[in-house]
């Protein structure tokens, strides 16, 4: 491995037996990152056993997993593509080892969900396409493998494709491509298979090396839990790690809960090369400080300006893991960051079962594998940020006895739900509606809207280019007919909003915010069109139809599609 | 930060923790690059101090460069050392003869598992790599061991976010293992970066040198001419051969290393 070059951790998911390990097992082979040894020592052992070769073998290190034919742990694996190395976590998909999955899946940065074509969706796909989202990971591609048990056909991979796309959406985990594949047999792993001429998009290896590596934590708010503090010698050095932002030699700081300011005396190091005036997220550093107070563990440094929350009530999303369920009037330890301390469950607010996103309103407890979202009050206050703003400092673990047992995330201090999807950057926020499915209902007899679940994107988010009846291209804008504010999207995630007139004309297409194509093909147009917009504004009605029909073309993205009844289209649930 | 920076704070992260977490900490140093390495990690992250002791399980079939090393080093870092040998064992003539699982079992593992018990360990740090074998693939970064070492590597709690196991019933003891996540070329290009001294038994001397170090009965030299550091790494950007190929106790059978492991070997 080069030390210079980027490295990427993802994670393979999915229900068993849908071919996770052979498509890890065939990545390493082709892209001839196994050791030596290791081709020979799995045709012995499968020599040994009796058994077939299995490209799984590769990454079974246990008697037991052999034995029972599923792999039961994390694994780490590399393997290198022109671009970059990348590490891959193995995630089985037996339903007890769940945790195994989750604990992977939590140090990775990017996913692949593969899919049995034959199979179809499973209880485990849905349930890691759920964990997914509540990871915050955003970037993932569906594998829909085993194309070879069913003929290569595209339209059984465009049903399934649909299927699972629905079901994701309504958790805001957009996938950004899907690709059909033979993982057994390598066809659209390396190279685009001759067998499915139909399909355009890249083969695997070459569809990862897309994925975006996220942009730096240092432009963001500092957040700097204190790990410990060390008096070896004669500088009384506070110890941790960044999670965000940048912090300088004199810089004034805030020191949370206990409402302490002071500034940084200096930024300690052992060897002279280490020596810095300015350190920020993912360092582990010392600093001394010029008011000695008394600092603890589990404080957070932050800059006086942009302090993190301090609570003791807040409302959480989490996975349960435990053997005993997760019950009310319990103790339990919280360990976020740093901070550890005594909680209780004060109200179970919503149990989800992750696979049929039914809710149980009401439920007094959350069982093994439920994902719930339940309010925390802790002994004393915590320092936090909400995920969406923060994913370092936004999570957290609960212990029960001696073992965690589960993972959330926080999703806020007061009780919010949001009726439309918006994008937002900063005071700007254009409503959408391009994101809404129409379909002819056919025991209705008409056509009928079916809204988006709401979710409000910000800057950097990816956003469901496509959906059941619409599909938008990967770059385009979005303009506000009422406002002029744009919104530009770009490799399907929310790049800027900016007003239309500071816009400089590119040829990615528009689309207004109810989803139809703006028919700008020139810069010309968009002149025009600006121009038109400009009057409209100033004129009493905000919208009329002769602009409209000038300008829109609503079905050029859209493609209505039949529908026997509404009902199970009725997606109640929000993270 | 590159990626060699992101790796050292990432093991300097979990050392802190291990010796904020447990009172009676300490380091199995086991001469070799990989603990060696550690023991720079420490130094940094406690700002030029070692808290903690150092231990070496001497089998006393050592390589003599490797104890002379050893005792250079451990005064030039000013360390505290524990040195400990299975003496039983030796006096029952315990060796590579009577079979080389045998002999870890007894001089290695249960070695260490006596030093455990005599200065009641509830934390001890070791330098193993997922990527070294199988079983050490599918480690935590803090392990659990009950009171007789075993690892019960079926039911072992997730890693979340880096919130490690702190929590287990007394007489139980936690591995630590801050450089789980690096590899054996990280390791080198760190060496080299960091320009941290290594026994000699690593650069080639007559054609032949060490790529991992353990006992002398059961550790094989390679063919090499790479005398520096940057040799090494030029030369392993070239080999295909697994780093423990030339340890005999990895190629007894194919579940050697997982059954050791299990009984409590690093
Ligand atoms: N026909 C066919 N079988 C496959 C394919 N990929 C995997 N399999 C088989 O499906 C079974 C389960 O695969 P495995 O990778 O162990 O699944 P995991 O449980 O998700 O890791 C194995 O017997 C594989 O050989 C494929 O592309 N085509």
């Amino acid at each position: 491995m080069d030390i210079a070059r980027e490295v990427l951790n993802i994670v393979v998911v999915g229900h068993v037996d849908h071919g996770k390990s052979t498509v890890i097992g065939r990545l390493l082979y082709d892209t001839k990152s196994l050791p030596e040894g290791a081709i020979d020592r799995v045709k012995r052992i499968a020599k040994e056993k009796g058994k077939p070769f299995e490209y799984a073998y590769l990454l079974d290190a246990f008697e037991e997993e052999q034995k029972q034919g599923i792999t039961i742990d994390t694994t780490q694996l590399q393997f290198r593509t022109d671009k970059r190395d990348y590490v891959i976590i193995d995630a089985p998909g037996h339903k007890e080892f769940l945790k195994n999955m989750i604990s992977g899946a939590a140090s990775a940065e990017a996913a692949l969900l593969i899919i049995d074509a034959n199979e179809g969706i499973q209880e485990q796909s849905k349930r890691h396409g759920y964990i997914l989202s509540l990871l915050g990971i955003q970037k993932a591609y569906v594998l829909v493998n085993k194309m070879d048990l069913i003929q290569y056909s595209e339209e059984k991979f465009n049903a399934i494709k649909q299927e699972m796309n629905e079901f994701l959406t309504s958790l805001h985990v957009y996938p950004l491509k899907y690709i059909p594949v033979s993982a057994f047999h390598g066809e659209n792993i390396t190279a685009s298979s001759d067998k499915m001429p139909w399909y355009k998009g890249e083969p695997v290896l070459e569809a990862i090396d897309l994925f975006e590596k996220d942009k730096g934590l240092e432009g963001k708010p500092l957040r700097f839990p204190i790990q410990d503090v060390y008096k070896f010698d004669s500088r009384r050095i506070i110890a941790g790690r960044i999670e965000a932002g940048t912090l300088r030699t004199g810089d004034e700081i805030l020191i949370s809960p206990s409402n302490k300011v002071t500034k940084v005396k200096s930024i300690e190091y052992w060897v002279e090369k280490d020596k810095v005036d300015q350190i920020s997220a993912g360092m582990s550093v010392g600093i001394t400080v010029e008011d000695e107070f008394f600092n603890q563990r589990g404080e957070f440094i932050s800059h006086t300006y942009d302090a993190p929350i301090t609570s003791d009530t807040f409302k959480v999303s989490l996975f349960w893991m435990g053997k005993n369920d997760l019950v009310k009037n319990k103790e339990y330890k919280l360990k976020l960051a740093t901070q550890e301390v005594e909680c209780e469950i004060y109200a179970i607010n919503k149990v989800i079962d992750a696979t049929t996103l039914e809710n149980l309103e009401n439920a007094s407890q959350a069982k093994t594998n439920d994902v719930a979202e339940v309010t925390i009050k802790t002994k004393r206050e915590v320092c936090f940020d909400e995920f969406r703003n923060n994913q370092n400092t936004g999570r957290f673990v609960i212990v029960d006895g001696y073992d965690v047992c589960g993972g959330g995330i926080v999703t806020g201090l007061a009780q919010e739900r949001q009726s439309v999807s918006k994008f937002v950057k900063q005071d700007d926020e254009i409503i959408v509606k391009c994101f809404d499915e129409y379909y002819y209902v056919v025991t209705e007899g008409g056509i009928k809207k079916i809204e988006g679940v709401p979710h409000s994107f910000n800057i950097g988010d990816v956003i469901p280019s496509t959906g059941v009846t619409y599909e938008y291209p990967a770059e385009f804008n979005v303009v506000d007919i009422k406002t002029g504010l744009t919104a530009i999207i770009r490799k399907s995630k929310l790049q800027d909003i900016i007003l239309l007139k500071h816009l400089t004309y590119e040829q990615s297409p528009f689309i207004d915010s109810q989803g139809a194509f703006v028919k700008i093909h020139s810069e010309e147009d968009f002149n025009k069109f600006a121009a038109d917009l400009e009057k409209l504004q100033q004129a009493e009605s905000s919208r009329t139809a002769a602009f409209a029909n000038q300008w829109l073309d609503f079905m050029k993205f859209r493609q209505i599609r039949y529908l026997t009844a509404t009902k199970s289209l009725e997606i109640e649930y929000q993270i | 930060m590159d990626h060699l920076d992101r790796l050292e704070a990432q093991s300097i992260f979990i050392l802190r923790e291990a010796y904020k977490k447990f009172g009676k900490l300490g380091m199995l140093w086991s001469i070799g690059k990989d603990s060696t390495v550690m023991l720079w990690l420490a130094k940094k992250a406690f700002f030029g101090h070692c808290p903690f002791p150092f231990i070496h399980v001497d089998t006393t079939h050592k390589i003599p460069e490797m104890i002379a090393f050893r005792d250079r080093m451990a005064k030039e870092y000013n360390i505290e050392l524990i040195v400990h040998t299975n003496q039983e064992a030796l006096d029952a003539g315990m060796g590579p003869d009577k079979g080389r699982l045998v002999c870890c079992k007894a001089l290695k593992t249960d070695g260490l598992q006596q030093v455990v018990t005599k200065y009641e360990f509830e934390g001890l740090i070791l330098g193993i790599r997922r990527d070294e074998e199988g079983s050490r693939s599918k480690e935590r970064v803090f392990s659990e061991r009950n009171k007789d070492s075993e690892w019960d590597y079926t039911n072992q709690a997730p890693e979340l976010w880096d919130q490690f196991k702190t929590d287990f019933p007394k007489g139980n003891h936690i591995r630590v293992h801050p450089i789980l996540h690096w590899n054996e070329m990280d390791i080198w290009a760190y060496i080299e970066r960091e320009k941290i001294e290594l026994v000699d038994l690593y650069f080639a001397k007559n054609g032949k040198r060490y790529r991992s170090l353990g006992c002398a009965p059961c550790t094989g030299q390679i063919d090499s001419n790479a005398v520096t550091v940057a040799q090494i790494i030029e030369e392993l950007k070239n080999t295909k051969v697994g780093e423990r190929a030339g340890r005999a106790q990895d190629q007894e059978d194919s579940y050697a290393m997982q059954k050791l492991r299990k009984d409590g070997y690093m």
